[in-house]
């Protein structure tokens, strides 16, 4: 069992990370990584929270790290196994997942700094997951329901069409849905999309690139209560009632053009008054305009 | 009258403002019975009591299954008043007191109520307490009185009470405290003032105590023992003897205990009835002298001759019903007793004490879809003549009840319909071509006249008869109860499953019974003691190439009450209502999957999940195999166990391997599981959508012109587990140990795409699923109001569609082929709001192509269907929204959700204990049909957006016609009158 520990902290976006991911992996040449993601240490009860936002998948340039360094007291070393079975096979040991179980002041447990290693595929599993390939069958994984009695009440089973995961190795994703010490459910796939006519495609090295997020549940947005503000409450009103607070010729445009043009007019045919002749054309090629101009608004005005 | 109502916007300002406002959907008083109905039941009848005082003498007061109490009238069956209890206030004992009280014992005996029996208003009620759990009786003694009170005396809960008639006050109590003993009957013999009460204790003695009603003191307690020991009830043969079997149920023991000394007198029934074998059971009844016991189908009447020697009175082999004995004059007493004889029951009424003569015998011919006879009740009136005429209340195995006088059936009430289980809907048959001229032309004048008076009422000359006319031709349109399919697809049958295991088709035009079956399969059975009816199902819905095949419904049942008896399959013809074929299932029936194929005859395939988690296809032809197998590796099943909070789902394995090779039977595996913590969460709600649910769009255009992407999948499940401390009532836990946790699980790959804590919210949780969204309603302890939900999912994955290039080039990814094994990219909205009502029901109305806007249907505490428009649950409500979202529809951000009282859906009327609400589809998109039930139904059509693609139903054609022709008309005349004026112009 080969590994090799990575710390990456939650950093980066999705599009960054694939693409520094894809190069700087194989470089390295690890059989297995693991991910941290800076899981939002959701208590029970108590403490703030705000809603966190979706845990994004991030990756960095690997960091190497110590295992037994700053360990906290209330801190234990806790693994668990993962095992994997081919289409309707039984399940075998397919590799370890470690993580520090930290405990609350308020008798809490959560999981942090989760690390995986995966065994390498033998050749028989290898030849077992060509045939699933093949078939289009099942790649089958579990954990157990509880990390400190494993299996639990039970173990918890994700799938996904083995034809998912070949890409340049064997990409995996995991994503460990934990309550405590409690693993609720794990979801398995590809990191990827897997679109739907799934062609048979071999991987080009047996080796797999795993991705591993721990989620905790959500925190529910609290009902806007305005009951303590109920002068906030009407103030809340009054401030939606603001925005007609607009200014004058916002307010009063569809009176002062009109108004205008009239001015307008008058003072054309002020002018015109000294020249006789022109007087006769002049208003007359100006009313029409300005009705025009008018007559959308003013008549709207008019039918309220 | 809508028309008038509907404000039309014209200004942008008023668009503006409009926009703002909520659209109030209400119905003007004249429209109400237009397009809705609403009938009401009592369910089951389990006790009658007939009033003998003068002023109720037209009345019977009823106790139900459905734990109704209602007074009915005799002479037509309608209901004079009737009260719903509780679901978990179960009537026992109903009686009536001083001729104008109704005494009812309820809640394992421990809530004793009167109502006033001409109005039905509650008088008194007391909660009377006990030591121990017991039967319960309750006695309305006429000749016990202390202190000028009248008596009413109660056991239950170990305790006898005697409590005033007048008031409910208890005026003593006397506790039977030992251990194992167990009340058999409770005894006021007419004419003394004591009470027996008489029970077996430790299994194999007889207790007699003697007990002084006045004052309740224990004069006398007797106790024997038999040393076989004793089987199930007991039958009261007089005042002072009773019949018991022993524990073998082949020997009768008839137990006397005259003045307080108990003498046993043992007969095997062999003696009676040599044929006899296997045990025998009782049936209840309370006839003087005579009782009866049934064995092997056989029901053996036996009287009781003096010092306990008995004698078989009558042997029958026929269904037979007995009803308890009613005093006549003298110390007569008489019963009914009626015996089924083909299509036909046998009516006859005896005195107690003379079994040979019949005061009255009839038969009666009974529709065989009504069953056997469940419960007889008798009441005596004087006829002209003075002698004593009989008539009987009759409970049928169908739930209706029927009265029966002088030979012929009165009235009937289909009170089946109070406890429905499930409903489906069906096409009526398309109408056929040649309807005669002669009906056209005979409806012409007919028609004209009709739009006459409308046109009166539209321009206000209608004189009061006028409307009164009006209005009562639009309620009783033919049109509406027509039994062909309509263009508008308004007219459709309800099939509704009872849980009688009858099967009903109801009309939506008025709600009348179109036909009505009750199902040999779930008739009681050798291999099917106790059938269930469970789900019905669309079977065959023809539309394209079967056009000649009548539709037809699935109906699931199973034999007993666990999970693993197994299935009975029937399959009904939903217009005639015959039932095609039944089939009997060797596996049981855990889950039923209606696929999304069809085969050449429109039968739709189902799969039929059984308890060892095999899948059995059906129908089983070869046909429906060969499509089942194409599409083999894209079915997937999941199964949620509630009990050990685990859900699982599953994909088919080829077939299963047992030790019949069956080709229709598949074996499933299991490819993903979540398991709930047992010590912190427990399931306590499932929903999905609607499997037949259209969406018009996926796309959501918002204010600022973006784009959204509705996230739609069929496979979402959405799960809610709370503490399993917070399983209790409201306010059984503190708001520190409750929690809710809601889960949207994709039931393909097992995913969790959503998961969001509620702390400190309790349920019941009642949830809706509908498109991208749903909602839930929960109490929030905090706050202690309920709240209600909502989560909205949107689609990431398709969100860069936005270009209109992208989309003109065809470089988007909108037709590309969805897989659920991709990694989502979901995010969510959601928000929760107050809402004031608890909810019993929660629905979204569903029109034929998705496009007109939801309403959420609540039914609330009240037994009223609230409609409440979407748009107030929109996760996007902000407190200030933007202009540009004020224009979009989004109203601002308020704490609670307003309840509006036009917008109830039941207007002013009740659906009494109100259970399910059920939204179809019409073809005319703006409509939706909705159903409630629960004791009562009410059917409606609904128009969430208003009618905007059609005229109301009301409007005046001929108005309009009239005024084209005025108009037309008019033109003429000034074209004329123009033409002479410039004649006569250019002539000057």
């Amino acid at each position: 069992m080969k590994s090799v520990k990575v710390v990456v902290p939650f950093l980066l976006t999705l599009t960054l990370s694939l693409s520094l991911f894809s190069f700087s992996f194989p470089s390295f040449g690890f059989q297995s990584d693991e991910l941290l993601v800076d899981d939002e240490e959701f208590s029970l009860e108590g403490s703030p929270q705000h809603r966190s936002p979706e845990p994004v998948l991030t990756r960095s340039p690997p960091v190497t790290r110590k295992r037994h360094s700053d360990l906290d007291s209330s801190d234990s070393k806790i693994q668990f196994s993962l095992d994997h079975a081919f289409g309707d096979s039984d399940f075998s040991p397919a590799g370890t997942f470690s993580a520090r179980l930290k405990t609350w002041s308020h008798g809490g447990q959560t999981l942090t700094k989760l690390r995986f290693s995966r065994n390498s595929f033998s050749n028989e599993d290898k030849e077992k997951f060509k045939n699933l390939l093949k078939s289009d069958d099942f790649y089958r994984i579990r954990l157990p329901s509880n990390v400190l009695s494993p299996p639990g009440r039970d173990f918890v089973i994700s799938s996904v069409k083995a034809r998912c995961l070949p890409r340049e190795g064997l990409d995996e994703h995991f994503v460990i849905h934990m309550e405590g010490v409690n693993v609720l459910a794990v979801n398995y796939g590809s990191p990827g999309s897997c679109p739907y006519p799934r062609n048979l495609k071999f991987p080009a090295k047996w080796s797999f690139n795993s991705h591993t997020v721990l989620k905790n549940s959500e925190q529910a947005p609290r009902a806007p209560v305005f009951t303590e503000e109920i002068l906030g409450g009407e103030n809340a009103e009054s401030e939606v009632v603001q925005p007609p607070e607009r200014s004058f010729w916002a307010k009063y445009w569809m009176y002062l053009i009109p108004l205008g043009l009239i001015i307008m007019n008058a003072v054309t045919q002020a002018m015109n008054m000294p020249e006789e002749q022109a007087s006769g054309q002049a208003p007359a090629q100006g009313q029409p305009s300005a009705g025009a101009v008018q007559r959308g608004p003013s008549s709207a005005a008019r039918r309220r | 009258m809508a028309i008038r109502s509907f404000f039309v916007p014209f200004l942008l300002f008023g668009l503006y403002f409009y926009s703002s406002l909520s659209p109030v959907l209400s119905l003007y008083e004249d429209q109400v019975g237009l397009m809705d109905w609403h009938q009401q039941y009592i369910g089951k009848v389990k006790q009658a009591v007939f009033s003998t005082q003068k002023t109720g003498r037209r009345r019977v007061i009823v106790s139900t299954e459905e734990n109704v109490i209602a007074s009915l009238d005799l002479r037509h069956g309608e209901i004079f008043w009737r009260h719903l209890l509780g679901s978990d206030d179960v009537i026992d004992g109903i009686d009536i007191g001083l001729g104008k009280y109704v005494i009812t014992l309820s809640s394992g005996g421990s809530i004793l109520r009167s109502w006033n029996l001409p109005d039905g208003q509650m008088v008194w009620e007391s909660y009377l307490q006990g030591p121990k759990h017991s039967k319960s009786f309750l006695l309305v003694p006429t000749n016990l009185k202390i202190e000028k009170d009248s008596v009413i005396v109660v056991f239950s809960n170990g305790r006898l009470h005697a409590v005033s008639c007048i008031d409910g006050e208890v005026l003593w109590k006397k506790d039977f405290e030992a251990e194992s003993f167990e009340v058999q009957q409770v005894i006021k013999p007419p004419g003394s003032d004591l009470i027996y009460v008489v029970g077996f204790a430790a299994s194999s003695q007889f207790e007699m105590y003697q007990i002084n009603g006045r004052n309740g003191e224990l004069l006398k307690h007797e106790s024997t023992t038999f040393s076989s020991g004793f089987l199930g009830e007991v039958s009261l043969v007089s005042s002072e003897t009773v019949v018991a079997l022993d524990s073998t149920g082949s020997i009768l023991l008839t137990i006397s205990f005259q003045n307080g000394e108990i003498s046993f007198q043992q007969t095997p029934i062999s003696n009676l009835y040599e044929h006899f074998s296997g045990p025998a059971i009782i049936i209840p009844s309370s006839v003087p002298g005579i009782f009866a016991i049934k064995t092997n189908a056989i029901t053996i009447f036996i009287r009781v001759i003096g010092e306990g020697m008995l004698e078989v009175a009558e042997k029958t082999n026929h269904e037979t019903a007995i009803s308890d004995s009613l005093p006549l004059s003298e110390g007569q007493q008489a019963f009914a007793l009626i015996q089924h004889a083909g299509s036909e029951i046998h009516l006859a009424v005896k005195l107690a004490h003379d079994w040979d003569g019949n005061l009255l015998k009839e038969s009666i011919k009974m529709n065989q879809q009504r069953g056997l006879v469940h419960k007889v009740f008798i009441n005596n009136y004087i006829r002209t003549d003075k002698s004593h005429g009989f008539r009987v209340l009759i409970v049928m195995e169908d739930h209706s009840l029927l009265l029966l006088q002088q030979g012929t059936i009165v009235w009937s009430r289909e009170d089946g319909l109070a406890s429905i289980i499930d409903v489906t809907t069906s096409e009526l048959p398309v109408e056929r071509d040649g309807v005669s001229v002669a009906k056209v032309e005979h409806n012409l004048f007919e028609w004209l006249k009709g739009h006459m008076l409308k046109l009166k009422g539209t321009l206000m000359l209608a004189s009061p008869e006028d409307v009164a006319l009006i209005q009562s031709m639009r309620l009783k349109s033919s049109e509406k109860s027509k039994m062909t399919r309509d263009h508008n697809g308004f007219r459709k049958l309800l099939i509704v499953l009872t849980r009688a295991g009858k099967l009903f088709a109801l009309h939506t035009g008025d709600g009348h019974i179109v036909w009505s079956h009750l199902l040999r399969s779930l008739h009681k059975s050798e291999p099917c003691q106790s059938p269930i009816g469970l789900n019905l199902y669309q079977w065959q819905v023809p539309h394209h190439h079967a056009m000649d095949e009548n539709p037809s419904v699935l109906v699931v049942s199973r034999c007993g009450p666990s999970s693993d008896a197994p299935g009975v399959l029937s399959f009904i013809d939903t217009y005639t209502g015959n039932e095609l074929s039944s089939l009997s299932l060797a596996h049981a029936v855990a889950q039923v999957i209606p696929l999304p194929y069809t085969d050449s005859t429109e039968q739709r395939l189902h799969l039929l999940i059984d308890s060892d988690k095999h899948a059995h296809l059906y129908p089983k032809t070869s046909e429906a195999l060969s499509i089942f197998k194409r599409e083999f590796s894209n079915i997937y099943w999941y199964s949620v166990e509630g009990h050990n909070g685990i859900i699982k789902g599953h994909a088919l394995k080829y077939e299963c391997t047992g030790k019949v090779a069956d080709e229709f039977c598949f074996d499933t595996r299991e490819l993903w599981s979540v398991v709930f913590p047992s010590e912190s969460e427990k399931i306590i709600a499932t929903v999905t959508r609607k499997l037949n649910e259209v969406v018009h769009t996926q796309a959501k255009v918002i204010a600022d012109q973006d784009v959204m992407y509705k996230y739609i999948s069929k496979n979402l499940l959405f799960v809610v587990t709370v503490a399993p401390k917070g399983c209790g009532e409201i306010g059984s836990v503190t708001p520190e140990e409750s929690w809710l946790v809601a889960y949207l699980i994709d039931t393909v790959t097992g995913r969790i795409l959503h998961r969001v804590t509620h702390h400190g919210a309790q349920g019941p949780v009642h949830a809706v699923f509908s498109e991208n969204w749903v909602v839930y309603h929960y109490f929030n302890l905090r706050a202690h109001r309920y709240e209600l939900s909502v989560i909205e999912l949107y689609d990431q994955s398709r969100a860069d569609n936005k270009d209109v290039w992208k989309l003109v080039l065809g470089k988007h990814n909108l037709t590309s082929p969805i897989s659920l094994f991709s990694r989502p990219e979901v995010i969510t909205k959601s928000q929760s709001y107050f809402f004031t009502h608890s909810v019993k029901a929660i629905a979204v109305t569903s029109t034929a192509k998705g496009i007109t806007s939801k309403q959420l249907l609540i039914g609330t505490i009240g037994d009223q269907v609230l409609a409440l428009d979407k748009r107030f649950l929109d996760p996007r409500r902000s407190v200030n929204p933007t202009q540009a979202e004020k224009e979009e529809g989004i109203i601002p951000l308020t704490d609670s959700l307003p309840i509006i009282p036009q917008s109830y859906v039941t207007h002013a009327l009740r659906v009494e204990g109100l259970r399910g609400i059920i939204t179809v589809p019409a073809k005319l998109e703006s409509t939706t049909l909705v159903f409630a039930h629960g004791v009562d139904l009410f059917f409606t059509q609904l128009a969430p957006s208003r009618t905007y693609d059609s005229l109301t139903e009301d409007f005046n054609y001929a108005l309009l016609l009239i005024t084209i022709v005025a108009l037309v008309a008019a033109i003429f005349v000034t074209w004329r009158l123009s033409e002479r004026k410039e004649l006569q112009e250019k002539w000057r």
